[in-house]
C-alpha cells in the first residue's frame, strides 16, 4: 500500500484529481461555472505529461456527452465534467449513454438552473435528471469527491452495473473551497480499478456491431426494463465496492451513513455540503438532550429505500432537507423517501423543507427551526404543512 | 474499381423505400470506405431503414446517438481511437441527412470541422425532412412545396434558397470538401476516396433524390439526379484546403438543359408557373456564372 499524499485543494480539483487517478483516455469537456476548474486541471495535467489522455475542446455539453459516448463506445474509458444548464442541455444524450449501457462518468459542480441565472449551489441541475439512468452520488466534502470520482468509474465498469455515474460536488461550498485531502497512491488505485474493457463489445471493424438501434414496441419495454433492472441490482455491488475501498484506502462510504440515530426521535436527511453543517447542529442539540440523528445521503440513485427504513423506521419524525424543488409537489428527496415507506405498517411522520436554493446559505440554527417543526408536528400527531421553504427573507418576499 | 468492390457493406433487406436515392448512394460509399471503417448516423431516414432491433443492415461497426451530433460521436470515436493507440487507418465516417447537417447538427458539424478530427462527414441531401414527413428543412429548395411550405393561393411552397452547405464547410478551410450525387457513380466514389485520405476533417455533400418527398416516378431517381446536374441545379465541385477561388469543377455539362425539364418531372413543383419557372432558370444561370459556367 502506498502512502496517501496529503494535500490542500479547491473541490473542482479534488475530483480532477480523483479522475487523473482513475486514468481516464478521454474528456471530452466544455467550460461551465462552477465545474470549469475541473477541465482546467485535467487540460494541465495533459500538458505537463502528468496524464497520458485526449481532451477534446467540444463546443457545447450537448457535444461534450456525444463524444463521451462515442469514445466510450469505442472502449476507452470517458468522462467529463459539467454544471447547471449544461447538463440541462446534455440531457437528451444522458438517457443515451444510459440506454446503451455506458459506463461514462461525469462531475458536477452542482448549481442552479435559470432563469433568474444563478450560478450558486443548488442541486435541481442533477435532480433534474434523476430519470436518465445515470447513477448519482453526492459528496460531502473534497476527500468525498475525490473518492467518489474513482468509486464511481469502478462500480460503472462492473460488469454487473454498466451504468453511466454522477458525482455532485455543491457549487462554490465545495468547488471552489479549499480544503485537506489524501490522495491514494496511483498504484492503489491501478489495482482497485483495472483498465476498461467493454464486457459486450465496442466499435471494432474487426467485429462488427450496431449501437443504437431503433427499438419498436415489439422490443422498448424489455429493453428498458434490463436497464432499470441493472440499476435495481446496484445497491448490493454499491456496497460491496465501498467495503473494499475502506479495506484499502481507509475511508468508509455507505450509500445512507447514520449520525447519532440509534435512539433518534426525529431525524433530519441531508444530502451534500449541507451535511457536516447539520451534524454540528445535531450535536448542539444533542447536548441540549434533544433525541435528533442525521441521515447523510451519498447514493441518491439508486435511491437507498432499504437503509432509509432500517434507519429512520422506528423514528418517529423524518425531517427530510432538500435543495432542489418540484414545482407541484416539493423536493426529490422527499418524494423518494415518502415512497419509500408507502407500504410499511410503521412510517415516521414526514416533513420536508426546501433550503438552500441558488447558493442561499444554510446555517444550524435552519435545522434546528427544521427539528422544532417536525417536532411540533410529531407531538401533534398530524403534518400541517407537509412542505416548508426555510431561511426566506421575508424584507425580499414584500 | 477498389479493392472493395465485390463486398457489400450495407445488406439488402433494408426498409428503404422503392427508388430511394440514400440506398445507391450508400452501397456505393460503404464499398468504397471498405471494411476497416466506423460509422455514426444521425436520426433519419437512413438510421430507422437500416438499424430496426434486432436486425442490423450494417457490416461495419455503426452508432447511432441522436439527430444533432453525428459529427460529435464521431469526435469522441476519433479521439479514443487516437488516444488507444490504433494505428489510424480506420476510416472514421460521420452519416447524416439535409437537417441533421444543414441545421440541427451544424454545431456539432462545425466543431468537429474546427478541432480538424479525422472525421469525414457525409450529408446524404434529399431536401426537407423526409422521415418526420416532407417538412421544409434550410436545404429545401425554392418553389418546392412540402408539408410545412406547402403551395397555395398565397404560397409559392418554399420561399428561400437553399443554403450553401458545402461552401459553408469549405469555409472552416477543412483539406477537403466536394459535392456528387449518384447519378456519377465513379465521380462519388473518387471523392468518397479523396475524402477518407484527406489529413483531417472532409465534407460530402451527396444529392440523393427522394421519390416519396419529392414526388417522382421510383424509376426516375437517377434520372433526377443526372438532370440536376445538367441543368446546373446542382453543381458538382471539389475544393482542397478550403479554397475558395479556385473549386474545380468535376462535371461541366456541355450545354446546360433548361431547369424546367427537371422541375416538370416532380410534382413538389407541379405548382409553378411558368412565371416561376423563369424566376428559378435565372437564379440557375446566375448560379452558374458564379461557378464559371
Amino acid at each position: 500500500m502506498g502512502e496517501q499524499k496529503g494535500l490542500t485543494i479547491q473541490g473542482n480539483m479534488a475530483t480532477a484529481l480523483g479522475a487523473k487517478l482513475s486514468r481516464p483516455d478521454v474528456i471530452p469537456a466544455y467550460p461551465i461555472t462552477p465545474s470549469t476548474l475541473f477541465p482546467e486541471k485535467i487540460s494541465e495535467y495533459i500538458a505537463d505529461g502528468e496524464l497520458d489522455a485526449s481532451m477534446i475542446r467540444v463546443e457545447s455539453e450537448h457535444s461534450a456527452m456525444s463524444a463521451c459516448i462515442g469514445a466510450s463506445a469505442s472502449g476507452a474509458r470517458a468522462c467529463t465534467a459539467s454544471a447547471s444548464q449544461g447538463i440541462a442541455l446534455m440531457h437528451e444524450m444522458l438517457f443515451i449513454a444510459a440506454g446503451m449501457r455506458l459506463p461514462i462518468v461525469m462531475a458536477v459542480g452542482n448549481r442552479a438552473l435559470s432563469a433568474p441565472i444563478n450560478i450558486w449551489a443548488d442541486h435541481q441541475d442533477s435532480i433534474s435528471s434523476r430519470d436518465s439512468g445515470w447513477l448519482q452520488f453526492y459528496a460531502e466534502k473534497n476527500q468525498e469527491g475525490l473518492d467518489l470520482m474513482i468509486l464511481a468509474f469502478r462500480i460503472a465498469e462492473d460488469e454487473r452495473v454498466l451504468l453511466p455515474a454522477m458525482v455532485g460536488i455543491d457549487g462554490f461550498v465545495l468547488t471552489h473551497t479549499v480544503e485537506g485531502v489524501k490522495a491514494p497512491a496511483q498504484e492503489d488505485v491501478d489495482d482497485f480499478l483495472p483498465p476498461y474493457e467493454p464486457p459486450h463489445g465496442k466499435l471494432d471493424p474487426e467485429e462488427p456491431m450496431t449501437f443504437g438501434s431503433l427499438g419498436t414496441p415489439e422490443y422498448y419495454q424489455e429493453l428498458k426494463y434490463d436497464q432499470t433492472q441493472a440499476m435495481e441490482n446496484t445497491p448490493e455491488i454499491i456496497d460491496e465496492i465501498f467495503d473494499e475501498f475502506e479495506e484499502r484506502f481507509g475511508r468508509e462510504y455507505n450509500r445512507i451513513t447514520p449520525y447519532k440515530c440509534e435512539d433518534a426521535d426525529i431525524i433530519l436527511l441531508t444530502m451534500g455540503s449541507m451535511s457536516g453543517t447539520a451534524r454540528a447542529a445535531v450535536d448542539e442539540m444533542r447536548e441540549e438532550g434533544e433525541k435528533v440523528g442525521l441521515a447523510k445521503l451519498t447514493v441518491f440513485r439508486p435511491f437507498p429505500g432499504d437503509l432509509l427504513k432500517e434507519i429512520a423506521g422506528d423514528a418517529d419524525g423524518l425531517a427530510v432537507v432538500d435543495r432542489n424543488i418540484s414545482p407541484g409537489f416539493g423536493g426529490a428527496v422527499f418524494a423518494e423517501s415518502a415512497g419509500t415507506f408507502i407500504n410499511e405498517n410503521r412510517s415516521p411522520l414526514m416533513k420536508n423543507f426546501i433550503v438552500g436554493l441558488g447558493g442561499r446559505e444554510i446555517f444550524k440554527r435552519n435545522f434546528k427551526e427544521m427539528y422544532e417543526k417536525t417536532k411540533e408536528a410529531v407531538e401533534a400527531g398530524e403534518v400541517k404543512k407537509p412542505v416548508e421553504w426555510i431561511n426566506m427573507d421575508e424584507d425580499v418576499m414584500r | 474499381m477498389s479493392e472493395n468492390e465485390e463486398k457489400e457493406l450495407l445488406a439488402s433487406g433494408h426498409r428503404m423505400c422503392a427508388g430511394c436515392g440514400e440506398g445507391t448512394a450508400m452501397r456505393a460509399i460503404l464499398k468504397e470506405a471498405g471494411p476497416n471503417s466506423i460509422a455514426t448516423v444521425a436520426t433519419g431516414c437512413l438510421e430507422v431503414t437500416t438499424t430496426a432491433y434486432p436486425q442490423t443492415a450494417w457490416e461495419i461497426p455503426l452508432i447511432h446517438a441522436a439527430f444533432e451530433n453525428a459529427a460529435s460521436v464521431a469526435s469522441g470515436i476519433e479521439a479514443a481511437l487516437k488516444q488507444m493507440d490504433k494505428k489510424g487507418e480506420t476510416n472514421i465516417l460521420s452519416f447524416a441527412g439535409d437537417g441533421g447537417t444543414f441545421d440541427i447538427g451544424f454545431q456539432a458539424l462545425s466543431g468537429m470541422f474546427e478541432r480538424k478530427h479525422n472525421v469525414t462527414h457525409i450529408c446524404l441531401d434529399n431536401e426537407a425532412y423526409m422521415n418526420t414527413g416532407i417538412q421544409r428543412c434550410s436545404s429545401t429548395p425554392y418553389g418546392a412545396s412540402t408539408t410545412t411550405s406547402p403551395s397555395g393561393k398565397e404560397s409559392i411552397g418554399e420561399d428561400r434558397p437553399k443554403k450553401p452547405i458545402a461552401r459553408i464547410a469549405s469555409a472552416h478551410d477543412i483539406p477537403y470538401a466536394a459535392t456528387a450525387t449518384i447519378a456519377y457513380i465513379d465521380d462519388l466514389k473518387k471523392k468518397v476516396n479523396k475524402a477518407l485520405k484527406a489529413d483531417g476533417p472532409a465534407f460530402l455533400h451527396v444529392f440523393a433524390p427522394c421519390p416519396t418527398g419529392w414526388r417522382h416516378g421510383s424509376d426516375d431517381t437517377i434520372e433526377l439526379a443526372r438532370l440536376a446536374v445538367e441543368t446546373g441545379v446542382f453543381v458538382l465541385w471539389e475544393a482542397e484546403d478550403g479554397e475558395i477561388c479556385d473549386i474545380k469543377i468535376t462535371k461541366k455539362p456541355k450545354e446546360r438543359k433548361p431547369v424546367k425539364e427537371y422541375l416538370k418531372k416532380q410534382r413538389r413543383f407541379a405548382h409553378l408557373t411558368e412565371e416561376h419557372i423563369e424566376k428559378i432558370q435565372k437564379e440557375v444561370d446566375e448560379k452558374c456564372e458564379q461557378y464559371g459556367f
